[in-house]
């Protein structure tokens, strides 16, 4: 299986580029899928909150395939899927949300704070807008050292509206700091629909509106096709490396689980509850209409057509992905607890 | 007439009661009032009560400015550790206004958000920071551990002419209790003996009451009578209560889920140093939180966390035994 990015053809993704980008959807939902399972085939495993990225596989490869070796990727808390395509081990990761001792960051961070810097993943917060602000401080470490890199700032339709999004992306736009913002618009914010508490979308603007606030450029893609994301983030770094500051990229999807698994008081189990779309607002034709443009048979369907995937080249990457988080499964599973006492490592530096 | 209900019911319960008492009385917060079936939404309209975005410096710094004007804002924060990225407007707006108009301005408002969630949350959901707020003047803090409790602090907390924060704890929401029908508001600043006993003190909040009389209950069987006080506001803060009982039982043990020099145990245990140290028979024992962020695994946030078995260590080793 491919899994390191094969190299940037300049003009075009290649054949070879295209089945990576595919295979790193794959691996996301099959990775999120097995994470959701856990909570009916081994309740109690996962603690605390969880949050998955089905639905986000298109932006998240997209993007991330126009990326340079060095360059970061710093997200929120939902932050299974980034990881992933740059190179992290899916055993660890897995291991993490299981709070195991070979986990990620050895059972100190759970499900919403993964890291993994030597992949290039400096790490997360889990409280909303933070990591703007975080990512932002990496590019100015970028400008400063001049290393070239170029940061990508993932986070939620929700988050923009964060001081922490306009204080960020102000300096950013000042400081012409190498960094592309790409807002996941997922339509949600948990229960809240973005109509609801955005003022663009209740005036029914796209929220890359918010752009000319900094005097960037904003742009809107559909966060469903990975080459679409792709175009538009890979001439959002071009300018960001150039030296000519940041932009913003609204990239529209739908995650396909709830926001996250329901909240209870153990022992009370928890499970994902059923899409807030349909639990909240009884938007049934809504969830089925997303779910028919799941990016992942969207883009097979392309790559298929095109003659860039065969019906029995689909199927063995299908099984290898499948195979390698059952691997993933099993190895946190065996991966024994972290010892009590370690609790007091890592305080300070 | 009591009835049994949950905490989290309770207190929605004395926000409902305070809405339909004051028409001054608006809620609002992330992830409420969402459609119009939404209960409070059609009890009370969506003037009322309104769903905010991500916006905590708007949300409570707007309560702010509604206080001072003549609403009386309940904003529904969820998690307390949200609330830092606006702390200015808890800390350094909301209980210094009145003092420096030189009395001419009131802000009367709640700031409402659960703490302490000790289910694998990790770092920056499950921790207590309410030490940050007990020694600000001006601003009143309430940590209700059981429903009642939670009806009475809620009803108590609107009704003040002054900035509360209201914290209730994640781990006691589902739990049940009876709790008092109709006008129910518990003063502020005056502790309750959850268990009446003669050999040791134990003073605990939030969650830590529910272990504190776990604990109670497992050293009575061995012969050891504990009295457990809650505090139930942390300031204003009882200390009499916390004194005469000490100078009952000549010792006492304080219970505090949060970090040692960031708990209410250490102010306590300063009080009483002061005010009982002729009646302490054996030194202070504070069983908190080790230093330590809260880690996501359940071994290692076992170990960090206070539990019964370490508060009955505590009580015994006071005694000596
Ligand atoms: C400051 C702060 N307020 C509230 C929350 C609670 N919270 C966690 S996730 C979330 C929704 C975020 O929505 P969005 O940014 O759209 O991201 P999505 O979950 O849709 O990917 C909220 C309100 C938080 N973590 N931090
Ligand atoms: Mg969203």
């Amino acid at each position: 299986m491919p899994k390191k990015m094969p190299k940037n053809n300049k003009k075009a993704l290649g054949k070879e580029r295209l089945i990576w980008m595919y295979t790193q959807m794959l691996r996301i939902r099959e990775f999120e899928e097995r994470v959701k399972r856990t909570f009916v085939e081994h309740p109690g495993v996962i603690r605390g909150h969880t949050h998955l990225a089905d639905g986000a596989e298109a932006s998240i490869v997209g993007a991330l395939a126009t990326r340079n070796e060095n360059d970061l990727a710093m997200p929120s808390y939902r932050c299974h899927g980034y990881p992933i395509v740059l190179g992290t081990s899916v055993k660890k990761m897995m291991a993490e949300i299981y709070g195991r001792k070979d986990g990620l960051c050895q059972g100190f961070g759970g499900s919403m704070h993964l890291a993994d810097p030597a992949h290039h993943f400096p790490g997360t917060s889990g409280i909303i807008g933070q990591a703007i602000a975080h990512a932002t401080g990496a590019a100015l470490t970028a400008q400063v050292k001049k290393t070239g890199q170029v940061i990508y700032c993932f986070f939620g339709d929700g988050a923009s509206k964060q001081g922490a999004f306009y204080e960020s992306l102000n300096m950013a736009a000042v400081w012409k700091l190498p960094i592309v913002y790409i807002l996941e618009n997922n339509q949600y914010q948990v229960y809240t629909r973005v109509e609801l508490e955005d003022a663009n979308a209740a005036a029914g603007d796209p929220l890359s509106r918010k752009a000319q606030a900094f005097s960037i450029p904003g742009v809107t893609v559909d966060g469903t096709d990975p080459l679409r994301v792709y175009d538009a983030v890979e001439k959002a770094v071009k300018r960001a490396r150039a030296g000519l500051g940041p932009s913003l990229i609204e990239s529209k999807f739908y995650r396909f689980s709830a926001h996250g698994n329901a909240i209870t008081v153990p022992p009370v189990p928890t499970q994902f509850p059923e899409h807030e779309a349909i639990e909240t607002y009884g938007r049934k034709a809504e969830y089925a209409a997303a779910r028919a443009r799941d990016p992942i048979l969207l883009f097979r369907k392309k790559l298929k057509s095109k003659g860039v995937l065969s019906e029995p080249a689909a199927k063995q990457i299908e099984d290898s992905v499948r195979a390698e988080l059952e691997q993933a499964v099993q190895f946190a599973l065996a991966s024994p607890f972290p010892s009590p006492e370690e609790a007091t490592k890592y305080v300070y530096a | 007439m009591p009835s049994e209900m949950m905490y989290a019911q309770a207190m929605a319960t004395a926000i409902t009661e305070e809405m339909t008492r004051d028409s001054n009385v608006i809620f609002y917060g992330q992830n409420l009032g969402m459609t119009d079936r939404d209960p409070l939404v059609r009890k009370f309209g969506k003037s009322r009560v309104r769903i905010t975005p991500i916006s905590e410096t708007a949300e409570m710094g707007i309560a702010v400015g509604a206080a001072m004007t003549g609403l009386r804002p309940v904003v529904e924060l969820w998690m307390s550790e949200f609330m830092l990225v606006a702390m200015g407007q808890l800390l350094n707006e909301a209980p210094r206004l009145r003092y420096m108009s030189g009395g001419q301005i009131k802000v009367p408002l709640v700031f409402k958000a659960g703490y302490g969630f000790a289910a694998g949350w990790a770092g920056q959901h499950s921790n207590c920071i309410y030490h940050t707020m007990m020694g600000i003047p001006g601003l009143k803090v309430a940590l209700p551990s059981t429903p009642a409790d939670a009806k009475g602090l809620m009803a108590a907390s609107i009704r003040d002419d002054n900035p509360v924060m209201y914290l209730h704890h994640y781990m006691t929401m589902l739990g049940k209790g009876p709790v008092p029908d109709g006008d129910y508001v518990i003063p502020f600043g005056v502790a309750d003996v959850k268990r009446p006993g003669s050999d040791v003190t134990l003073v605990a909040t939030g969650w830590m009451v529910t272990k504190s009389l776990a604990a109670a209950e497992t050293l009575a069987k061995e012969g050891i009578s504990v009295e457990v006080i809650d505090p139930r506001t942390i300031a204003p803060l009882d200390v009499d209560t916390i004194v005469n009982s000490v100078k009952k039982t000549g010792r006492l043990v304080l219970v505090d889920q949060a970090p040692r020099h960031a708990s209410v145990a250490a102010i306590i245990a300063g009080e009483v140093a002061e005010r009982g140290f002729h009646h302490l028979k054996a030194p202070v024992k504070m069983v908190t939180a080790l230093d330590t962020s809260i880690p996501y695994s359940e071994p290692l946030e076992k170990y960090v966390l206070p539990s019964e078995e370490k508060i009955v260590w505590a009580v015994k080793s006071v005694l000596g035994k």
